[in-house]
């Protein structure tokens, strides 16, 4: 495990991952249903992230895989076996949590070998072991101190390792990365992709940040109310999303008028073929990312068209800008451009814009 | 600067308000027979001459170990799965562990008085009429205070999070409580022992409306017999509390990590 990665990794990965599998799990919170029929199976050695606003049932989902709190119907398979009714912790799963979860009272490798303690490990084993860990995440310096004496991403990082050190059959992540600022999340999340790849273990990652769940899963799961509205791989999810709600959330989105007809949408007078070509014809609302929709240069004050509008405002994101066109009737839109171009666009000058001919989702919403 | 003044002055007055009492006891204790007699320790070595004396120490000496040893075993477990599993019941929780500091004490003898007629009858040969019984009604009485601190304790920590982690690193729930929590709240659970000694040993009401025996009744019943060793008494258990005091504040800083840095600053002020 301390060999770099190489290769032979995903042989690694295939050996160590086992399949786990949700069948119609339900979850009831008194009225609440937090979630309504869950199906979802993790291939061996995968990572799979849940991706949903707040309430939608990620968490809920990934607590009763581990087993802190009870399903109200369905099950939980890992590695074939059944594992709804079986106590957290006899499940063998590694968990990371959303709050700071090291024992005060206990140092860095005292921590990670906390678990091998339980497992009535020897002591020089599970030091051993337990300092193989840290240093996976690289917190060797580190491993006498203790929780108060870290900064939030270190403590994250040996929370990782003890979850690690147990040689669990799953990782579970609940949202390990929002208590942190947004440099340190960035960091620690491709750490935390790193170290899977590295261990294999499957793991389920929960986060309410699709940035982070596109840029770190093999597969992303969108859930709202309870259910699975779509799994698939994160480029997948982002450009054929399967429902309004999924290309809403996962992603900037303009909403533009349009009319379907025979398979196209027409949108602001450009057509554009349908995601999904079943829709029926009739006005409708068509889905459109703001990547999709270009600023085609500044037009003279008189000069009118659909696609004609007044920018009025302009968002510096880095190497790219987004700026926020009036189009008059059809309401304001989003289009995103590189920086250096940007200037062009400033806010009270008029533009007029295209749109790329990828395929739309339309909804009548 | 004035503050300094006031703090000296707020020193001076809180150190009379203790020590006074204290000087009085040791110095009438320590008062020969006689007005021009020489100060003698006679009283204090009169102590140990009384055996229904030492036997009352030692009952309670027992009581107060028993006392805090139940409660917080009963408490910590209690509270903690409240905070777990049943948050909605803390108030109730909360509400029954304050009551016995409202209901008078007499009250309480009155309610108690025929349970303890049960309880004398039904106790094993060796228990009858031993004032070790004495431990339901001191834990009743003692659980206002080890609540509180225990709540303080358990308020300083993530009790779910910590919990759930070591759940899933595989630990029972005995291990969660001995090897997570305990560790965590060690202090609290100190403070709280503290204060169920320190009750204990000085509870008179109960135990003498009651017809049983401790320290307090036993010095008591002393005091019209031979004053001077009674107040030796009174006097050597008042030193034994401080002494326990410090002990236990020596013992509770030591090793507890998040008493580092800031923590610690704030203990030894």
């Amino acid at each position: 495990m301390t060999e770099p990665t190489g290769p032979a990794e995903p042989e690694a990965a295939a050996r160590a991952g086992v399949e786990v599998r949700l069948e119609a799990l339900r979850r009831e919170y008194g009225p609440v249903t937090a979630l309504d029929g869950l199906d979802l199976t993790l291939h061996p050695g995968e990572l799979v992230a849940l991706l949903g606003p707040s309430g939608c049932g990620k968490t809920t989902a990934l607590r009763l895989v581990a087993g802190l709190e009870e399903a109200d119907g369905g099950h939980v398979y890992v590695g074939g076996e059944d594992y709804t009714r079986r106590p957290a912790n006899r499940r063998d799963m590694g968990m990371v949590f959303q709050a700071y979860s090291l024992f005060p009272h206990l140092t860095a490798v005292q921590n990670v070998a906390f678990g091998l303690r339980l497992r009535r490990q020897g002591a020089r084993e599970r030091l051993a072991r337990a300092r193989e860990m840290l240093d996976l995440v690289g917190l060797s310096a580190q491993a006498d101190r203790y929780a108060h004496e870290m900064s939030g991403g270190q403590q994250q990082r040996v929370a990782l390792a003890r979850a690690l050190a147990i040689r669990p059959k799953v990782l579970l992540l609940d949202e390990p990365l929002s208590a942190l600022d947004a440099k340190v999340r960035a960091q620690l999340r491709d750490e935390i992709r790193r170290v899977q790849l590295e261990v294999g273990t499957t793991t389920l990652f929960v986060t309410h940040d699709q940035e982070e769940a596109l840029a770190i899963a093999d597969r992303v799961g969108v859930m709202s109310a309870g259910r699975l509205e779509q799994l698939g791989a994160p480029t997948d999810v982002y450009h054929r999303p399967s429902s309004p709600f999924v290309a809403e959330f996962v992603g900037l989105t303009n909403r533009l008028p349009c009319t379907v007809s025979g398979g196209f949408a027409e949108v602001l007078g450009v057509r554009l073929p349908l995601v999904d070509p079943s829709a029926p014809d009739g006005p409708a609302v068509a889905l459109v990312r703001p990547e999709a929709v270009t600023p085609a240069g500044g037009v003279p004050d008189d000069e009118t068209g659909p696609l004609v509008g007044q920018v009025i405002a302009t968002a510096f994101l880095g190497a790219t800008s987004r700026i926020t066109v009036d189009l008059g009737a059809a309401g304001t839109v989003l289009a995103q451009l590189p920086t250096a171009e940007a200037t062009a666009y400033a806010a009270g000058s008029r533009a007029r814009l295209t749109l790329r001919g990828d395929p739309v989702l339309v909804t009548t919403g | 600067m004035s503050f300094r003044v006031v703090k000296a002055v707020l020193y001076v007055l809180y150190g009379a308000f203790f020590l006074v009492p204290l000087f009085a006891l040791v110095e009438f204790s320590t008062r020969g027979l006689g007005l021009s007699a020489p100060r003698t320790l006679q009283y204090w070595r009169e102590i140990f001459d009384h055996p229904e004396l030492t036997h009352a120490i030692v009952v309670s000496l027992e009581l107060a170990v028993i006392t805090s040893v139940a409660t917080l075993l009963l408490l910590v477990p209690t509270m903690v799965w409240v905070r777990l599993r049943a948050k909605p019941l803390a108030r109730l929780v909360e509400f029954l562990c304050l009551l016995p500091l409202t209901i008078p004490a007499i009250v309480i003898v009155v309610g108690l008085a025929p349970v303890y007629a049960w309880v004398t009858y039904l106790s094993p040969g060796a228990l009858k009429g031993s004032a070790l019984v004495l431990v339901f009604v001191y834990v009743v009485l003692v659980l206002p205070f080890a609540y509180r601190a225990i709540d303080a304790g358990l308020s300083a920590i993530d009790v779910a999070t910590l919990a759930e982690a070591a759940r899933s690193l595989g630990a029972g729930w005995t291990t969660v409580m001995f090897r997570v929590i305990a560790p965590n709240i060690r202090s609290a659970l100190l403070n709280a022992a503290l204060l169920s000694v320190a009750l204990t040993l000085g509870e008179f009401t109960v135990a003498s409306l009651l017809n049983y025996v401790n320290l307090q009744v036993a010095v008591n019943q002393l005091a019209q017999a031979n004053a001077g060793v009674s107040v030796a008494v009174a006097a050597a258990l008042l030193l034994f509390t401080f002494l326990l005091l410090l002990v236990l504040s020596i013992f509770g800083g030591r090793g507890r990590p998040s008493s580092r840095g800031t923590a610690r600053k704030g203990r030894t002020a």
